[in-house]
């Protein structure tokens, strides 16, 4: 009998590289219609700081809501027995597979004035139509999925023997989740934490549709691009790689220093 | 679980493109597609006009390809395949330079005030577009309604706060029609295409800003005659009166 590495299969490099390609090949062609001469005025012009800067914040924002919903989404999709959650998780799966203008109609048919929740909220007083808000929530509607099932899928593989055993020790529920089940999953947590920053970074059809676009208020970078493809193509690939920089740069740093992804 | 949730997507995407297949291949196509691209304002006009056109040439298809002028004329520049261009401002038609043959103005287009059909902010006059609390949508500045837009506001000697700079009219139409934005500015011909969830408020000639619209056979065309046969038919009288009856002004 053989011993050793199980090796894989010839063929499979074949696909593979055809798969890598596909991706690259576009980058890489990407690269070559920088004019690099002009990338520093092009990048730092007021503008593209502004884009850059709501599109950080409004991220960042919407990073922090996918962990304060998704984590306890995750926790009973992966925990719970109770029915009707594959219903749940189909949905929660939805807004991966929908074109992002349908996002944004069904945020506007939402949030919107005359939405669902929108004619509340304008009895209360608060307008999310063309607010910082509205690009924080279509962010998060379009990330939340992300985080949710890196999350899911690393609770299921972890397993609850460690927990049973911190239960039968005498723990309490809260005191379990806390200091056994999210260490355990922590590297999980974090993976689908940075997607989901990544994805918002990128989030454009469902903003454009649902939040508008206004400089420092609504005006993300993907939307800054958008607008300068129709004026000045150059400028739109100088900030096309701004922006995967940016992404590229921050799943890199996690990678680094926790070992995730 | 996921596999199966993605299973059922897989199945209804298959199922979709094989029904989408056999509907392709019901019908024999005719010799010769030309191939009109136009910006998107033309779509309701150009495509009547497409049937007429069709009618009269029995082994010719037209083939649109609607969509903002300035994404046409970057595809064309990249050796897309079109036989005519139909551009919504004269400068998209600039940038295409000798590879547009003799541009003929056909048809031009001025701006109106799009409001919900209830008109909630009760809008009546361009200075209501400046009042406080009217939640004003316009098209930015960098693309040719928005700069429509900032000329109206000059010519009026108007300052008005938009709450959003959108990227096309049908960004702002669509904001108009939802209720969320109390007042647009759009084009005449969008307003009276958009049907009874948006009214249009006129705005007086002599401050109103006007697009011209030129239409040019495109030199890399392998249908040469037929191109010209098309822009024929835009600028001759059956053309001005769809053009006319659709909201257009006169070129």
């Amino acid at each position: 009998m053989r011993t050793g590495e199980p090796s894989l299969p010839r063929w499979a490099w074949v696909p593979a590289a055809a798969g890598g390609l596909l991706v690259l090949l576009p980058l890489a062609a990407l690269l070559t219609r920088v004019p690099w001469g002009d990338v520093g005025g092009l990048v730092t012009s007021e503008s593209a700081r502004v884009a850059l800067a709501l599109s950080l914040r409004t991220a960042a924002a919407s990073t922090l809501l996918c962990l304060l919903l998704g984590t306890p989404m995750a926790l009973v999709l992966a925990r719970s027995r109770a029915r009707g959650l594959g219903v749940l998780r189909a949905a929660v799966l939805l807004p991966l597979v929908l074109p992002p203008v349908v996002s944004g109609i069904a945020l506007l048919a939402t949030f919107g004035r005359r939405g669902l929740l929108g004619h509340v909220l304008e009895v209360a007083g608060i307008q999310v139509a063309f607010s910082t808000a509205a690009v924080v929530l279509a962010q998060t509607f379009v990330a939340l999925p992300f985080l949710v099932t890196s999350l899911e899928g690393a609770l299921r593989t972890a397993g609850r023997r460690y927990e049973s055993v911190a239960a039968s020790l005498g723990a309490r529920p809260t005191r379990v989740l806390v200091r056994v089940t999210l260490p355990l999953v922590l590297p999980g947590l974090l993976s689908g934490a940075v997607l989901a920053f990544a994805r918002a970074l990128g989030e454009f059809g469902a903003t454009i549709t649902f939040a508008g676009s206004m400089q420092g208020v609504t005006r993300t970078l993907p939307l800054e691009i958008y607008l300068q493809r129709e004026v000045d193509p150059d400028a739109a690939v100088a900030l096309s790689v701004l922006l995967m920089a940016v992404a590229v740069g921050i799943i890199v740093v996690v990678r680094r220093d926790r070992g995730v992804l | 679980m996921t596999t199966r949730f993605l299973t059922a997507v897989a199945a209804v995407v298959v199922l979709a493109s094989s029904l989408a297949a056999c509907g392709g291949d019901a019908t024999e196509g005719p010799s010769t597609t030309l191939t009109v691209y136009a910006a998107s304002s033309l779509k309701s006009v150009f495509e009547q006009l497409g049937t007429e056109f069709q009618a009269d040439h029995r082994d010719v298809t037209v083939s649109f390809n609607f969509a903002g002028s300035s994404d046409l004329v970057a595809q064309i520049q990249q050796g897309a395949p079109a036989d005519v261009f139909a551009s919504a401002d004269t400068a998209n038609m600039g940038k295409l330079g000798d590879e547009a043959l003799a541009p003929a103005d056909f048809a031009t287009n001025t701006l109106e005030i799009a409001v919900p059909a209830d008109n909630p902010a009760h809008v009546a006059t361009l200075a209501d577009l400046a009042r406080q609390g009217v939640q004003l949508v316009t098209c930015a500045p960098e693309v040719p309604c928005g700069a429509a837009a900032a000329a109206v506001e000059a010519n009026a000697r108007l300052d008005w706060k938009p709450v959003s700079e959108e990227q096309s009219v049908a960004d702002v139409l669509g904001k108009v029609e939802s209720g969320d934005a109390d007042a647009g500015l759009v084009y005449v011909t969008d307003v009276r295409a958009a049907g009874d969830q948006v009214a249009g408020i006129a705005i007086p000639a002599s401050v109103n800003a006007v697009n011209t619209y030129p239409i040019a056979a495109l030199a890399g065309s392998e249908h040469a005659d037929l191109a010209a046969a098309w822009v024929a038919l835009v600028t001759g009288a059956e053309g001005q009166k769809a053009l006319a009856a659709a909201g257009f002004g006169k070129a």
